[in-house]
């Protein structure tokens, strides 16, 4: 009898420990990259980093201010096509239910999301950049939009069906025809896990490289036609880290924190904002 | 059940329906029919939930719809206003008038019915996105009304009409979600209200409330009958006694009585209505 209790007791903390072990590890590889990238990126910050242009190769100074603005303006026009496809895909998928049809159409989501990056840049050097005739920032957001909205569509899905019937049902009753059901009722009540999904395609976008190879391509100079080759933070980084300068590789560092940096916020102040709006 | 006993329903309903109009005909405002239903069968699938039901619904009166859990009473009454459209799979058989327009006509918009055909459902259903105001005036608000004088005065009128006016007066910009759930089921009411519907459908409207709450409703029930027709659902007997001035008892899908309230419970024509008033079975 008390033989058993020891051996219950046991397994009970092999358990205990084994999790809190994991916990551990996977906690481990958060902090170190954020600690590495932080060591070896933040003491190269500084104004001129984040407003100055870049300067020709071997030259110290200079900063990635095209890359900033070009990264910003390539994930805002993404957003523009993304989101009324994918948030329009997931009211058709949840509010217009036929059999087979939107399963089918959320598994094809499903699959789009484990396409490599690189492979959606490819496909987007096809469809955009050979046609027009040159690399262009309007390619790189078709590349973006391309890995944006399955993640939109799913969140936006899974967003969609945790609305209950019922309000949809009170509204219909009233005489509310269904798309002002919709509108007023479905996408307000399901408004914060929308926004949700909607960033979390924004972070994932605004740290991908591959898809910008070979449709933004990087420009060293300033650039907010979207016609032309635009500078973007990965394909920065990319550049400077594989370049044969020191200096390079440190502002490949400091660029990698900028990113990081911007990610985190907009997750944590889309956070805050989402906590401000359930509180009123 | 037996052709011959639709027969008899059927003489049932137009003999109800016959005294109703005599009334009408005296010019009193509160009788004749506003709903007829004829021949009703509904399909859920291959199943069968609702079996030939002829029955009308007076005006200005309360139809209460008793019966044991899955007899069909609740997909009947959405039938009443289309709400069962929604579904999947469910298919209707006959016509339902009301006045004399059938809502299964070809061409009649389901959102234009649900407009003179209001429902109130059996946990309460504020939007969880709108203040007290704003959901009493949904129906207008989402319909694209915008002038603010008007909406202030259906606002009080209908809070005033659920009996919730004196309570939430102070509070109207409070979040509808954060009512008790006897003042949410009433700011339902009022939401149904504030579009003037001529009948006013209850799905169980007190089965989520404690007693004191549902009392408030029963009582509400008695005043809301001057303004409009009432049909409710209910699994309690001595509710449908209390409100209701007539009653139709539903098993198994089929109509099995329909009559006065005070008739049905006093003297029921039907072993099976007996049974069930007599708590014998269901």
């Amino acid at each position: 009898m008390i033989s058993r209790y020891r051996y219950r007791k046991f397994v009970e903390w092999a358990n205990w420990t084994g999790m809190l072990l994991c916990i551990g590890v996977s906690l481990f590889f958060l902090v170190a990259i954020l600690g590495y990238v932080l060591v070896n990126g933040a003491s190269y910050i500084d104004w001129e980093f984040l407003t100055a242009m870049p300067v020709p190769a071997g030259e110290t100074g200079g900063g990635i201010a095209n890359a900033l603005v070009g990264s910003f303006l390539v994930v805002l026009v993404a957003s523009l096509i993304a989101l009324p496809i994918g948030i329009g895909a997931a009211i058709f998928v949840n509010e217009f239910p036929s059999q087979g049809f939107g399963r089918t159409v959320r598994f094809l989501a499903e699959v789009l999301t484990g396409v490599p990056s690189i492979v959606v840049g490819l496909f987007a050097y096809a469809l955009v950049v050979i046609p027009s005739g040159g690399f262009s920032a309007l390619s790189g957001s078709v590349a973006y939009a391309f890995i944006m909205v399955p993640i939109i569509l799913i969140s936006a899905h899974e967003a969609l069906r945790l609305v209950p019937d019922s309000l949809r049902e009170a509204s219909l009753a009233l005489g509310i025809p269904k798309w002002r059901t919709i509108m007023g009722v479905v996408l307000p009540v399901s408004s914060r896990a929308l926004i949700t999904g909607a960033v979390l395609a924004i972070s994932r976008a605004l740290g991908e490289a591959a898809p910008m190879l070979f449709t933004a391509f990087g420009n060293s100079f300033w650039n907010v036609n979207l016609t032309k080759p635009v500078a973007t933070v990965p394909l920065l980084i990319y550049t400077y880290a594989t370049g044969p300068y020191e200096d390079w590789h440190r502002k490949a560092w400091a660029a990698s924190f900028v990113l990081l940096v911007v990610v985190l916020f907009t997750s944590v102040l889309t956070r805050a904002f989402l906590r401000g709006k359930s509180n009123e | 059940m037996s052709s011959e006993s639709y027969a008899m329903n059927d003489l049932k309903t137009r003999e109800l329906e016959l005294a109703l109009d005599r009334g009408a005909e005296a010019g009193k405002a509160d009788h004749g029919v506003r709903m007829r239903v004829e021949d009703l069968s509904v399909y859920y699938g291959k199943l069968r939930a609702v079996k030939n039901v002829t029955m009308s619904v007076g005006t200005h009166k309360v139809t209460a719809l008793i019966g044991p859990s899955g007899c069909g009473k609740s997909t009947f009454i959405r039938c009443l206003n289309r709400m069962h459209e929604l579904t999947p799979g469910a298919r209707v058989e006959g016509t339902v008038l009301l006045d004399d327009q059938n809502l299964y006509g070809s061409g009649v918009d389901p959102v234009n019915v649900r407009r003179r055909v209001g429902m109130v459902f059996q946990k309460p259903n504020p939007f969880p996105n709108m203040s007290v105001r704003d959901n009493v005036i949904a129906g207008f608000k989402l319909n694209g009304v915008r002038d603010r004088k008007t909406l202030d005065e259906v606002v009080e009128k209908s809070l005033r009409g659920a009996a919730l006016w004196d309570e939430v007066k102070d509070n109207l910009q409070k979040s509808g979600a954060s009512l008790s759930g006897g003042q949410q089921q009433r700011l339902c009411i009022a939401r149904a209200l504030a579009v003037s519907p001529e009948v006013l459908l209850m799905d169980e409207p007190c089965s989520a409330l404690d007693p004191i709450a549902t009392a408030k409703i029963e009582e509400l029930i008695h005043e809301l009958k001057e303004q409009v027709t009432i049909v409710i659902v209910t699994h309690n007997m001595q509710q449908a006694a209390r409100v209701s001035d007539f009653t139709s008892f539903f098993y198994l899908g089929e109509l099995v009585e329909f009559g006065e309230t005070g008739k049905l419970f006093t003297a029921p024509e039907k072993r099976q209505t007996e049974d069930y008033i007599t708590g014998r079975f269901g």
